[in-house]
């Protein structure tokens, strides 16, 4: 009953998002504000709808109602609670749902919190999240709706991947999604900024906030994707340049150049039919992200099965959405005026090379992610491409961005003085040239000398940059640390959060050169008794035995690490699963993170000639690094989300009158 | 000019729209096709299977056209294909050679007792040395060799009454006729 | 043969997803066991998605890493053995894409998108900087004044700026 009751909701909510996509355009065209009024509340109705049906298939999960098809395709009444709830987005049908719940989510956002817009303005963007809601409700409801019955209900479910049991797993979808669709809110106000023929700096300090949202949730995604593929994989990898990881990442970098040309279209006025673009681009780069991965047209580790009619009705929604909104871009934009002036050497100037160098960027990852595919349409062969061209190519693009993005901020607005930058960047080009140096002493071959140089370099400059930076703004160099020390905690949020976020990328830029450089491996066979060194620390087995948990057994093995002076550090128990249902075993490192680096040990099989296991032990330099800078960087969108002129609510009129005075960046 | 910029997504977009298009209804999306078409085979010499004889070497592939099939008891999709061979053999007189890809011989030959054996010769590949010398990616796969122990085609899955009709028969009696 | 092949190798993918190498696979030589190791990284599983066959459980990844093994001993250099892969394979076995006629566009590629993009960037400051010079002319000592003038008036208000965000 419940069930049926969801889907009902469903259905009912692809009504009502019919209804709240064509009323308030109507209405906003006519300047009917009843008409317009029927967007919040159709907003309201539809977040009630999807999340009644989201519940609804939730109550179905945790009751194991096994005559629920998606049910029994991913559950099992032996599973704990916590991934009976996960397991609805654990497949295609249920995080679907989850996508249009996301989506109907920042819809009702934007209309509690979006009473300071232009009435017309927030009629057209509600009306536009509505559209894409009702396309992918469609999607839902003919092609896989999550609510088919089966019958007769099987005794029991045939139980989750084993894979997706574990919490970075779990957890890493919703993120991914609040990411993807959060960027739908850039795209709805870009759309209709180009309906309305204006975009101004009020438009682009509407849409920051929400930008800013959903790259903060996006980076957490992608984040917890890497950090699950580290501690899942059991070989210490973080990043494949696989299809699926590169359509997370395509939404990012254009959602994190978007980030940075709307702060010229607030400053400047100028830059505005780039900025549309990109905010269109972004959503349209989340939706090939969907697309590839739903539509089975490239092959990835991640791919969920598919079939052809998704594909195909996945392919004409994303034609239909991104159609139109292009042929409004075409139509539209060309009479966008910009307005005001700045030189090259500038802040603008440099957010305009950032956003150059973040689109040539852009442009290669979705180069390389579906060049395969094209030779093949072109009838020339099969191609793959893997990591290594991602690294040289997106690793050469990746150089003068990063050194740009110390000098950028250090530029005064409208016209910046390149020699005084440079001038106060002497201990940054230092401390570059020391960390280069000791990345070409840790290094053992020639090539990774020069990639150890590079990249420790590039850190190490970005991150005593950005220090420098905030020096220079709290006044320290003209009015002395007291001053500065008086200052720093009153500058605005949104600096704050710019410091904090290249701060984050510098230091993870260093852990993902290092990690991938200098990991040291050791594979062997071992008994109880025996030790091995890695990397100067000696694992000392001492034998496996059985566990059990709540639906698998495992065997764990135990190792005590000794540092190189003979002092216990700790002791590892990694283990290996094997799940009741599925019958397939899952590994789980254990991992002992030092500030530097991780000791990371995994217990494979049993041995085959000899007694003993399988053992890989690994050294990770810096990973952790690579760790804290993610988290770095999402606390710094969350400060400078937290700025208060970007805080929802602000009457308008205040922020107008802070405008002029504002001197910091993203 | 500055119009046609303005298009310019829009262009791109229709583009991989189409791209996206074809390769969605393309069939044969996932088939590797073969490196070795009109090369030599690859020179090898396998092991019987155990108590059955008539072992398979490279040798053996030459005079006349035969066919070269890779399979495997492990193999479900060879189970399908397993009644086209069977009328393959009944009803076509060419020569039908069959490759044990990394099985256990004794499965190997159970499942031959249970499926029925149309092969003419068999050899045991247990460790992919010959598998992957011949490009081969999955089971089954079959490969058309020429009189001149050249492989002339290679049918990734399971030969299909359609592709035995219209793609493998027509160029088994052209090779046949021209040699 | 293609669904289920599709179907084992996920399985076989999700089966067992620790690292691939086995112990017993290991060359003695630790220099050729390295060197083996970097082919390895290079090929791709040609059953897996997007894996090299270094990393990947699948049964072929383990017989191609013993063939690359075996013939790196013989005395084979790692483009000779990565060459066997691809007379067999074609380039799909290669995970670093060739540079050739069928690649110019995806190597060419990332270099092209960066010179339109910084174009892009000069166009711009093009057009502009024709717009500013209609605006008003500025005599080379006037600019040099107004330059001072403001970055005085810049520090200055960069100063009121922080005096206004303390309180």
């Amino acid at each position: 009953m419940i069930v049926e009751f969801g889907h009902f909701a469903l259905v009912l909510g692809f009504v009502v998002a019919l209804v709240q996509g064509v009323v308030p355009l109507v209405g906003a065209q006519r300047g009917n504000a009843g008409l317009m009024a029927v967007a919040p509340a159709a907003s309201l109705a539809q977040f009630l709808a999807v999340g009644t049906a989201f519940a609804a298939l939730t109550y179905a999960y945790v009751v194991s109602d096994f005559s629920v098809l998606n049910v029994v395709n991913n559950s099992h009444t032996a599973k704990p609670l916590l991934y009976k709830i996960t397991g609805v987005w654990g497949n295609h049908e249920g995080s679907l749902l989850l996508w249009v719940l996301i989506l109907a989510v920042f819809g009702l956002a934007l209309a509690l919190f979006g009473n300071n817009l232009p009435p017309a303005l927030r009629a057209r963007a509600l009306a536009i999240q509505a559209l894409v809601a009702f396309g992918f409700l469609g999607f839902l409801l003919f092609t896989s709706n999550p609510f088919a019955r089966t019958m007769p209900p099987p005794v029991n479910g045939q139980g989750l991947n084993p894979i997706l049991q574990d919490p970075g797993l779990a957890f890493h979808p919703p993120f991914l999604y609040l990411g993807y669709v959060g960027f739908s809110m850039a795209f709805s106000f870009a759309v209709a900024a180009l309906i309305e023929g204006r975009v101004d700096a009020a438009w682009a300090r509407w849409v920051r906030p929400w930008t800013l949202a959903a790259w903060i949730f996006l980076t957490l995604g992608i984040g917890l994707g890497a950090w699950w593929a580290y501690y899942e994989l059991g070989w210490g990898g973080w990043w494949f340049w696989d299809p699926v990881e590169n359509a997370s990442l395509l939404p990012w970098l254009a959602g994190t150049a978007l980030l940075h040309s709307a702060i010229v279209v607030e400053k400047r006025d100028a830059l505005k039919s780039w900025t549309i673009l990109l905010a269109i681009i972004t959503f349209a780069l989340s939706l090939l992200g969907t697309f590839l991965v739903r539509s089975g047209v490239l092959t990835s580790v991640h791919a969920f099965a598919s079939d052809p009619t998704r594909g195909v009705f996945i392919l004409g929604l994303l034609a239909i959405v991104l159609g139109v909104s292009f042929a409004l871009y075409a139509w539209r934009a060309p009479h966008l005026k910009g307005g005001g002036l700045f030189r090259p050497v500038s802040r603008e100037g440099s957010l305009l090379l950032n956003n150059a160098l973040m689109a040539a960027a852009t442009g290669t990852v979705l180069l390389g992610t579906l060049f395969p595919l094209i030779v093949e349409v072109l009838g020339m062969g099969k191609v793959s491409v893997g990591p290594p061209y991602y690294n040289y190519t997106f690793g050469i693009l990746m150089i003068p961005l990063v050194l740009a993005m110390a000098v950028g901020p250090m530029l005064a607005w409208k016209r910046g003085r390149l020699g005084r930058a440079l001038a106060r960047l002497v201990p940054a080009a230092l401390a570059a040239g020391v960390a280069a140096g000791w990345g070409i002493l840790r290094s053992d071959t020639a090539g990774s000398a020069v990639v150890a140089a590079i990249g420790m370099g590039l850190a190490a400059w970005l991150v005593v940059g950005t220090l420098v930076e905030l020096l220079e703004r709290s006044g320290f160099y003209r009015h002395g640390p007291a001053t500065a020390l008086r200052r720093l905690p009153g500058m605005p949020r949104a600096a704050w959060g710019m410091t904090l976020a290249h701060l984050g990328l510098g230091i993870a830029i260093a852990g993902m050169v290092g990690s991938s450089l200098w990991k040291v491996e050791s594979v062997q066979v071992m008994a109880a008794g025996d030790s091995q060194t890695v990397a100067g620390y000696t694992f000392a087995f001492h034998g496996a035995r059985e566990v059990k948990g709540p639906n698998y057994t495992a065997v764990q093995g135990s190792f005590t690490v000794k540092g190189p002076d003979g002092a216990t550090i700790t002791t590892l128990d990694p283990s290996k699963r094997s799940y009741e249902v599925r019958s397939m075993p899952t590994t789980e490192a254990a991992i002992h993170t030092t500030w530097v680096g991780d000791l990371y040990a995994v217990v494979g099989d049993p041995a085959k000639k000899r007694e003993g296991f399988v053992t890989r032990l690994y050294y990770n330099p810096l990973v952790p690094w690579i760790w804290i800078g993610s988290v770095v960087m999402v606390l710094g969108g969350l400060v400078s989300l937290s700025d208060r002129r970007h805080r929802v609510g602000v009457p308008a009129r205040a922020r107008t009158a802070r405008r002029q005075t504002d001197g910091e960046g993203a | 000019m500055r119009r046609i910029l303005y298009l310019l997504p829009l262009i791109i977009l229709a583009g991989l729209v189409v791209a996206f298009a074809l390769r969605l209804g393309d069939p044969d999306k996932e088939t590797l096709p073969s490196q070795l078409i009109d090369r030599k085979v690859p020179q090898f010499a396998l092991d019987p299977l155990p108590g059955r004889g008539r072992a398979l070497s490279s040798g053996d592939l030459k005079g006349q056209v035969s066919l070269l099939n890779i399979f495997g008891s492990w193999c479900r999709s060879c189970v399908a294909e397993h009644p086209m061979l069977k009328r393959i053999q009944r009803e076509y007189d060419i020569p039908l050679h069959g490759i044990d890809w990394k099985d256990d011989p004794e499965a190997g030959k159970a499942w031959l007792a249970r499926h029925g054996d149309p092969y003419d010769r068999i050899g045991l590949d247990p460790d992919s040395r010959v598998a992957i010398d011949l490009g081969v990616t999955g089971a089954p796969e079959t490969f058309i060799v020429g009189p001149d122990g050249r492989i002339r085609y290679k049918h990734t899955g399971p030969i299909t009454p359609k592709v035995w009709k219209d793609t493998m028969l027509p160029l088994i009696r052209k090779l046949r006729r021209t040699s | 043969m293609r669904l289920t092949a599709a179907l084992v190798v996920a399985g076989a993918l999700l089966a067992a997803p620790a690292a691939a190498v086995q112990p017993s696979e290991k060359l003695d030589d630790p220099g050729l066991e390295q060197r083996a190791q970097e082919v390895g990284e290079k090929l791709r599983c040609v059953v897996c998605q997007n894996q090299a066959i270094a990393n990947s459980n699948a049964d072929l990844a383990a017989d191609m890493r013993k063939i690359v093994r075996e013939r790196i001993k013989a005395g084979a250099t790692n483009e000779e053995v990565i060459q066997y892969m691809q007379s067999r394979y074609g380039d799909y076995v290669l995970l670093n894409p060739p540079v050739k006629p069928k690649t110019y566009a995806l190597w060419g590629g990332p270099a092209v998108l960066a010179l339109i993009a910084l174009g892009a960037v000069l166009v711009y400051y093009r057009q502009r900087r024709t717009r500013d010079a209609e605006d008003a002319p500025l005599s080379a000592e006037e600019a040099a004044r107004a330059d001072r003038l403001l970055a005085e008036d810049d520090d200055a208000a960069a100063d009121d700026d922080r005096r206004g965000e303390a309180t």
